[in-house]
């Protein structure tokens, strides 16, 4: 193949290893990998932040911290993983790093705009955490009119920096929809899409739409607070309740900005270790798209004790539903996958059948809180909680990090240690498991959320809540710790070690510089269409460069 | 107290409590039967058709509509089984009988206050008689609040400026457990209160007794303990240690002092913010200055006595 043919030395990690050629760099793959070490910082504090608020409960009254340090810690704990961490976290990292690469193009559609949008996200960040300053992080991520407005200025460095953080967010979807639609390889017909460009493409769709809601509550809040006008402060006149409207319009497409290339991540997984055809491929990528619309529709749902008309409250509840059945159905075409596959139990796999489990739970207990007679009890406990962590953790990070495996050899080209991983994925599994299980159970019991001290009733499941978050931090220490090993120790990752038939794979690895394709490849195939390889093998047999799934290449022009 | 947790849940205590609960566990039942049935498929699947060599490659498998339809088909009709229930359980929650007996309920950081017909208030003590539809209309004074009883199932935001309601009929007599569950600061976790459950006779003697002039100590002591003053100026340090603090000379966060007397702690607790004691934020809330002249005599007298 002609890109060995090429200096195979010189790839885009090591043609210019300066400072600056990184930070003002237009390849999306080094963006990508940017993002990837600033949303792991951001996760590294916001999940230290948790060890912290999940060590303080593990006894009632004070352990570790007194009330105001606990309640900054679990509000500043979901600052950094909502808005720093989870929503930039796959979009941008894999989102960047893959999607123009499994199009088979040279880059996304605007790469300056690319980088434009990391350095908003990172100002934004800044001007979030500079509100540690200036006062304290108090109300919870979800900034509730009126107690957040009490804080005092610090919140607004929040709410300014999560404005700001919003550009980002619209910047990338902009650059993907543009991207998917203008810049796919010849032959890359929509229903040849890899789905994960299916799901980067539904979120990017979210991401533009939504996102400018956030940022106009966010502007009223400013003006509410400068110009004492009454939008939100009952005290002003104001509505909390349309407060919670805004925030929630946004807010709740924001999980399916979470979620959905979650949706895109673990079909592609599930594909290349069962060297099988994504069962139900049209309706697994339709559906996603289906949903991003219907995620418009559905945010009064979280509002079913908030004094919202019961008239709403139905109709939400219902609208509820509609989103509910499509995605129970992509579990099922999930596991269908598996019949009849050859599945292989790599890391990455390993991480893609936690997915189904712990994020099916997430699922189900998401039907059981969108039941209005139910929801009236369990709202505001720990039910929800574990619920948002099933599927925000249990889905969109457990997923992450099968990404994260899968792409490693590609990122770095260098292999992790498989045996550490395993070990550490069989660690987070049952960590996470250990610590928001119990959460189901106390919350059904009546524990409230964000609540610093407890009855003495729940102090059992708050231990085993505790002990599970131990474990979990030693499985993700792990994580972090073997793959920054592998950069040093790590074996050279050969160009396709899944076997994976998607474009990133069947070229060669560490990616060349500066395009990333030495031709344009041209696509005759499906994206998961392993039955036809048996075919390739007799075509290309002749000149003895295919002897497994592995060295199928695309045919270049 | 009465909550006793059996199962899942607390034991069902109010009217519709039971109705609540066929409903969770009708849908915690079936969501596990299907969890288990697809998490039960995919360990087959991986057990069965694991990888055996490394050139292998599998055959293709049409997809089957007939299965696709079911899966589609099947949890519409569960959902919407459970929708509709939801939708009756609901309505049931919203809707308060005409004859119920109506307490105001007013939610402030951090106590829960009682109002009741006969003009007698409570603080963080409820009293309702049992086997009776009981109305409570909320309102709060500050920030939102929630409001919720895990025995009877029922749990209301409270809003400033508006009027929110929940409803509930108790079955039997005890005592259960109220929350805030709306974030609401420093000591949202402290922010309790105890539904007493009692006989129609023992509430009406109750309310009788409430009407009786206790010597103004007490009062201040009940009134002291109910309002939860105890959590910041007693058993923690968020405000000053109130033991002996009647005539003593109080720094204040300006650097002048002042006498603590009868004036300056009426001025405390009606208007915190004027004289705030050195060493300490401005934490209380200016709720307590819609108490009644006689409650806040009793609670000087009270912190007299200290």
């Amino acid at each position: 193949m002609s890109a060995t043919a090429q200096d195979a030395s010189i790839n885009f990690l090591n043609y210019d290893k300066s400072l600056k050629s990184w930070l003002f760099t237009k390849d999306h793959k080094r963006i990508g990998l940017m993002y990837l070490v600033a949303v792991s910082i951001a996760f590294l504090a916001g999940g230290i932040l948790a060890l912290l608020v999940r060590l303080e409960l593990l006894g009632p009254g004070e352990t570790i911290m007194g009330p105001d340090q606990y309640n900054q810690s679990f509000t500043l704990h979901a600052v950094l993983m909502v808005f720093a961490f989870i929503i930039p976290a796959v979009p941008a990292v894999f989102g960047n790093f893959v999607l123009p690469l499994q199009l088979g193009a040279k880059d996304v559609a605007f790469p300056k705009l690319n980088l434009a949008s990391f350095y908003i996200y990172l100002i934004g960040v800044v001007i979030a955490m500079s509100a540690l300053l200036v006062g304290r992080i108090d109300g919870g991520w979800t900034f509730y009119a009126p107690y957040s407005e009490r804080v005092g200025d610090s919140i607004l460095y929040v709410t300014t920096g999560v404005f700001v953080m919003g550009f980002s967010s619209i910047l990338t979807g902009l650059n993907f929809i543009v991207t998917v639609h203008k810049m796919r390889a010849p032959g890359l017909t929509w229903n040849r899409l890899p789905l994960f460009v299916w799901s980067i493409y539904a979120t990017a769709i979210v991401q533009v739409l939504a996102t400018p809601v956030i940022g106009i509550t966010m502007v009223l809040l400013f003006l509410e607070r400068f110009l004492s006008i009454g939008i939100f402060d009952p005290a002003l006149g104001g509505d909390p309740v349309l407060f919670q409207h805004f925030f929630w319009f946004y807010s709740h497409p924001a999980v399916y900005i979470m979620i959905l290339p979650a949706f895109g991540i673990v079909s592609d997984l599930i594909g290349t270790f069962s060297r099988h055809r994504v069962s139900g491929y049209l309706f697994v990528a339709l559906s996603s798209v289906a949903i991003a619309f219907l995620g418009f529709l559905v945010w009064g749902h979280h509002m079913f004790v908030s004094g919202q008309s019961a008239t709403s409250s139905i109709v939400f509840s219902l609208l509820t539903y509609l989103i509910g059945i499509p995605t129970g159905v992509k579990v099922l075409n999930w596991v269908t996958t598996l019949y009849k596959g050859s599945i292989s139990y790599k890391t990455p796999m390993l991480y893609a059948l936690m997915f189904l489990f712990t994020f099916s739970i997430g699922g189900f207990t998401g039907v059981m809180v969108g039941v209005l007679g139910i929801d009236i009890h369990l709202h505001d406990t720990y039910f929800v909680v574990a619920h948002f962590h099933y599927v925000m953790m249990g889905g969109s990070v457990i997923a992450g990090l099968g990404a994260l495996h899968y792409w490693w050899p590609k990122m770095t080209g260098r292999m992790y240690n498989e045996r550490l991983g395993k070990i550490a994925a069989t660690l987070v599994f049952f960590g996470f498991n250990l610590t928001f299980f119990p959460q189901f159970i106390m919350g059904s019991r009546g524990m409230p959320r964000r609540y610093y001290d407890y009855l003495p009733e729940f102090q059992q499941m708050h231990q085993l809540s505790t002990y599970g978050s131990w474990v979990l931090g030693v499985g993700l220490f792990m994580i972090l710790g073997y793959l920054l090993m592998s950069l040093k120790t790590g074996k050279k990752a050969p160009s396709n070690p899944w076997g994976a038939l998607t474009l990133e794979w069947t070229h060669t690895t560490p990616l060349p510089h500066p395009h990333n394709f030495t031709q344009t490849p041209v696509v005759v195939r499906g994206p998961y269409d392993y039955h036809l390889v048996p075919e390739m093998f007799e075509n290309a047999a002749e000149d003895g460069s295919v002897k497994s799934v592995h060295d199928v290449s695309q045919p270049a022009s | 107290m009465g909550d006793q947790s059996t199962g899942w849940l607390p034991d069902p205590m109010s009217t519709f409590a039971g109705e609540v609960d066929t409903l969770f566990y009708f849908t915690l039942y079936v969501s596990t039967i299907i969890f288990v049935a697809v998490m039960a498929a995919m360990v087959y699947f991986g057990i069965r058709y694991r990888r055996r060599s490394e050139t292998e490659v599998p055959e293709f498998v049409r997809e089957s509509r007939i299965l696709e339809t079911t899966w589609v088909v099947v949890p519409t009709i569960l959902v919407m089984i459970v929708f509709t229930w939801g939708f009756k359980v609901f309505v049931d929650l919203q809707t308060a009988p005409p004859d119920s007996y109506e307490i105001t309920v007013r939610g402030a950081q951090w106590f829960w206050e009682f109002q009741y017909d006969t003009g007698v208030t409570s603080a963080n003590e409820l009293y309702v008689p049992v086997n009776r539809p009981i109305k409570l209309r909320m309102t709060g004074s500050d920030v939102l609040h929630s409001f919720f009883i895990p025995a009877f199932r029922v749990k209301m935001d409270v809003i400033p400026n508006r009027y929110t309601s929940v409803w509930f009929e108790a079955i039997e007599i005890g005592t259960y457990q109220v929350f805030c569950t709306e974030y609401c600061g420093t000591n949202h976790s402290a922010m309790l209160a105890t539904v007493h459950v009692v006989s129609q006779e023992d509430f009406d003697a109750w309310m009788v007794a409430q009407d009786q002039d206790l010597p103004p100590a007490e009062l201040g002591e009940r009134l002291f303990r109910q309002y939860t003053c105890v959590v910041c100026h007693v058993d923690t340090s968020v405000g000053p240690n109130l033991a002996g603090i009647f005539g003593s000379e109080r720094e204040l966060t300006d650097g002048s002092t002042v006498i603590a007397d009868e004036d300056y702690l009426l001025e405390s607790i009606v208007n915190p913010s004027a004289k705030v004691s050195s060493g300490y934020g401005l934490q209380m809330p200016a709720t307590f200055g819609t108490m009644s002249q006689k409650q806040l005599d009793g609670l000087i007298a009270y912190i007299k006595t200290l």
